[in-house]
């Protein structure tokens, strides 16, 4: 296995092969991330599970700089309209009833195995990706917003108005329903997404990586230390785990 | 009973005219409702990320389960037989296509994206109960449309208990579809219940016999027409009959939630601390929708009073359109339950009762889509022999003796 | 067979489009070209008239081919024809789409044929993000007296043989 620095994810295409392998080094020694890039020209396949890992006792209590680093990497600037305005991830904070614990953690799109929006857009614009991303195709999407009725977790926004300047890596428009994408652009050029890249400089609470792989860093540390769904009952299976909560 | 002879309406009438001139206002009022709301964007509503569903919503499945059960009087004639209701069984496809269209205009004017309609018509995901209603919409129209058919051309009129069959069977499903879309919701407290199929079926019973009685009035009133006891009987005791299965369906969906420790939270929301939506529950459904009309209609000293029969036909359509406000929107107002047991908090409204305020745009919209199906059915009664010059006891009576 | 509605949908759309044209036609007409501003590099990645022809065709392939399966083959995508045929004029300032300086819209506002790509995507490339004026929503594109003629369609259109 080759492992390559983070700065250098332009060259890692040419490293040539069908899958050129190329790792995070956060400190000499240590491996936090291994990303597979693939080719432009290959289809993502279901041999690969793209998931997250938040580990939400180094959840940054008042840290936000995930949410900040999506809204900068896509492009979500908003109309200070907060019950309109599109938000892919945020930060959640919980209250046990009876003891009082609070805790921090993010919330975006679970990202399910068998994601009910998938299953109640009439158009097929909700769609799942092989490698398990879940995304919408606005291309198709005539904006019903029933998958907003049937996602659990509430990770679904409305584009509500006329939007200027996307980025031309996240193309978003009024009429339809967006939600997070897992950068799904960073993925397949073999980064990780914007939010675990920013979570990482700090507090190092999120992972990504391959769940369908058991030597991936994600992988070893769901089957040391377990990680819990939300909503599990209802049986999604979500690409997104969370340690501590 | 004699043979019973069709005529068209005239519809030379100021009043004629007058009705139309309205109903065109508010459908020119809708359209342009719709052009503002599409030209600035959803934000220009009261509906939010937390509120996906508004009030064209509350219309616009108010309607299309009216539609269904707006060919009742025609089931009952054509598929169980009973003679009494064959005079009025035209009038009753031609309004269930009519609030069929209605409703599907303002559901399709609230999309995104209307300007995509065609995506919508052409790719299907099979897995997407609204894909199935789009086809369930679609076949209602084919079937019913033959259906009339069936009943206004003898040539083929051997077809035509075949055609009410197929027609009952479609409408079935049709409001099993409607339903569905809210039972199949696995992740909402106030949703996700079996029961929403059934319910929605007794609501189309009541909501569509209220519009048809509404409607048969008004035609007979407004051209004089003789509209004898016997009939007039008969509908208003269906209609109380449906009333008293709507309250029980929804005591019965109440009551199994109330049973389950997990839904104690939305059931006080709907029942107790909902404000607005303990309100139109109560007085909305239950008082104004439910017992004022069962009042009218069985109360001994009001049974030869048709305006009775009117004033609670009336009622119940608002305690319907507040029934669907309830499930609709209350529906969605409760948050959603990402860890049950905790207190949930952040920038993103979970944790908290949604507020929504419908604004003049999505009140114009909906009653727009009213306003298509009354045209509708006004210029059906003109251009095609829907109704029966005479519903006198004598014509229209199977058991009436000279 | 959601790849084979998408096929025939955009057959339907073609053939209601050029129905539209039809009946726009001016036969009498001078055939005036629109003027379509160059493209950076020397040549395109297809010949100019199988361009011309069947651009919407491999952009729609393309846009199907990365949304679904993550293909980020650069060559007919979107984001290189603008990166390549949008750029900043002398005085740096950037065309925007409905501009008939825009690649884009410099053909479809002379042709009448609104395009659906720029509500959502950049129409410009993302260093020129930030230079030009704000787009009016809704107000793209003016297509009155654009009506184009039959010898300008086909002089567009056909492919060399």
């Amino acid at each position: 296995m080759k492992t390559v620095n983070t700065t250098d994810t332009s060259k890692r295409k040419f490293l040539g092969g069908a899958a050129a392998v190329a790792g995070i080094a956060i400190a000499p020694g240590v491996l936090l991330q291994t990303v597979n890039a693939k080719p432009d020209n290959e289809a993502v396949s279901n041999k690969v599970r793209w998931g997250m890992l938040i580990d939400t006792n180094k959840c940054g209590d008042g840290c936000t700089d995930c949410v900040t680093a999506c809204n900068t990497e896509n492009g979500l600037t908003g109309f200070e309209r907060p019950e309109t305005d599109s938000q892919w991830i945020r930060k959640l904070t919980l209250k046990d009833k009876q003891t009082g614990h609070v805790q921090t953690l993010p919330v975006m799109c679970q990202h399910c195995e068998t994601a009910p929006c998938v299953d109640v857009c009439p158009t097929g614009a909700s769609f799942k990706r092989e490698d398990g991303i879940v995304l919408v195709d606005k291309h198709i999407c005539i904006g019903c917003r029933y998958c907003m009725m049937a996602c659990p977790y509430k990770a679904r926004s409305f584009v509500h108005e006329d939007l200027q300047d996307q980025k031309d890596h996240a193309p978003r428009g009024k009429g339809t329903v967006e939600s997070c994408t897992m950068c799904v652009h960073k993925v397949d050029n073999g980064e990780n997404p914007a939010c675990v890249t920013a979570c990482n400089k700090e507090h190092k609470a999120m992972y990504f990586g391959d769940l369908n792989d058991a030597n991936s860093e994600i992988s070893k540390r769901l089957k040391q230390y377990g990680g819990k769904q939300i909503r599990a009952d209802l049986g999604l299976n979500p690409g997104v785990r969370y340690q501590g909560v | 009973m004699k043979l019973i002879r069709f005529a068209s309406i005239d519809g030379n009438s100021n009043g004629y005219w007058g009705l139309m001139a309205l109903l065109a206002a508010f459908i020119l009022a809708a359209l342009g409702s719709s052009y503002y709301m599409e030209h600035h964007g959803h934000h220009v509503t009261g509906m939010t990320n937390q509120i996906v569903w508004g009030l064209p919503h509350v219309f616009a499945v108010f309607l299309i389960v009216a539609a269904s059960g707006a060919l009742n009087i025609a089931s009952i004639a054509s598929v169980f037989n009973k003679k009494a209701y064959k005079p009025l069984a035209r009038l009753s496809a031609v309004l269930a296509l009519a609030l069929l269209a209605g409703g599907l205009m303002i559901l399709v004017l609230d999309l995104g994206r209307p300007d995509r309609l065609i995506i919508a018509a052409t790719i299907y995901n099979f897995k997407s109960i609204f894909a199935w209603n789009m086809i369930l919409y679609s076949g209602f129209m084919g079937i019913v449309g033959v259906y009339i058919w069936t009943m206004m051309d003898e040539t083929v009129g051997r077809f035509n208990r075949l055609a009410g069959i197929s027609a009952f069977i479609w409408r079935i499903m049709l409001t099993t579809g409607t339903g569905s879309i809210f039972g199949f919701l696995v992740a909402r407290q106030g949703y996700d219940a079996a029961i929403m199929a059934p319910m929605f079926i007794i609501m189309s019973f009541a909501f569509g016999l209220a519009i048809f009685n509404l409607v048969l009035f008004a035609a007979y009133n407004g051209t004089r027409r003789e509209l004898g006891d016997a009939i007039v009987k008969r509908l208003r005791n269906l209609l109380g009959v449906f009333v008293a299965a709507i309250m029980y369906f929804v005591v019965v969906f109440h009551l199994t939630n109330l049973y389950a420790t997990e839904h104690h939270g939305v059931e006080a929301f709907i029942l107790r601390d909902g404000g607005i939506f303990t309100q139109l529950f109560w007085i909305g459904q239950v008082v104004i929708g439910g017992l004022i009309p069962l009042a009218l209609l069985y109360a001994p000293q009001l049974q030869g009073c048709r305006k009775s029969m009117a004033l609670a036909s009336v009622l119940i359509v608002l305690g319907g359109l507040a029934q669907m406000y309830v499930i609709i929107i209350g529906g969605q107002a409760y948050p959603l339950q990402l860890f049950p047991g905790m207190e949930v908090s952040s920038s993103f409204f979970d944790g908290v009762v949604n507020s929504y305020t419908p604004t003049l745009a999505e009140l114009m919209l909906g009653l727009g889509g009213v306003a298509v199906s009354l045209i509708v059915v006004t210029l059906a009664l003109k251009a095609l022999h829907l109704l029966p010059i005479s519903l006198a006891d004598a014509v229209a009576d199977p058991h009436h003796k000279d | 067979m959601v790849l084979w509605f998408r096929k025939n949908l955009q057959n339907i759309m073609l053939a209601a489009i050029a129905m539209l044209l039809a009946t726009s036609v001016n036969v009498n007409a001078e055939v005036v070209a629109p003027v379509v501003p160059k493209g950076k590099g020397e040549q395109c990645v297809e010949p100019t008239d199988v361009m011309r022809k069947n651009h919407m065709e491999m952009l729609k392939h393309q846009r199907d081919e990365t949304m679904h399966n993550g293909i980020r083959t650069k060559k007919h995508a979107l984001k290189e024809c603008i990166a390549c045929h949008v750029q900043e004029d002398e005085k740096g300032q950037v065309a925007r789409f409905g501009d008939d300086g825009h690649f884009c819209s410099s053909c479809h506002n002379y042709a009448g044929v609104n395009v659906d790509c720029f509500q959502c995507h950049a129409d410009r490339p993302q260093e020129l993000i930030g230079k030009g004026h704000k787009i009016k929503p809704h107000h793209t594109a003016d297509f009155k007296d654009k009506a184009i003629n039959k010898e300008a369609l086909q002089a567009l259109t056909e492919v060399s043989k």
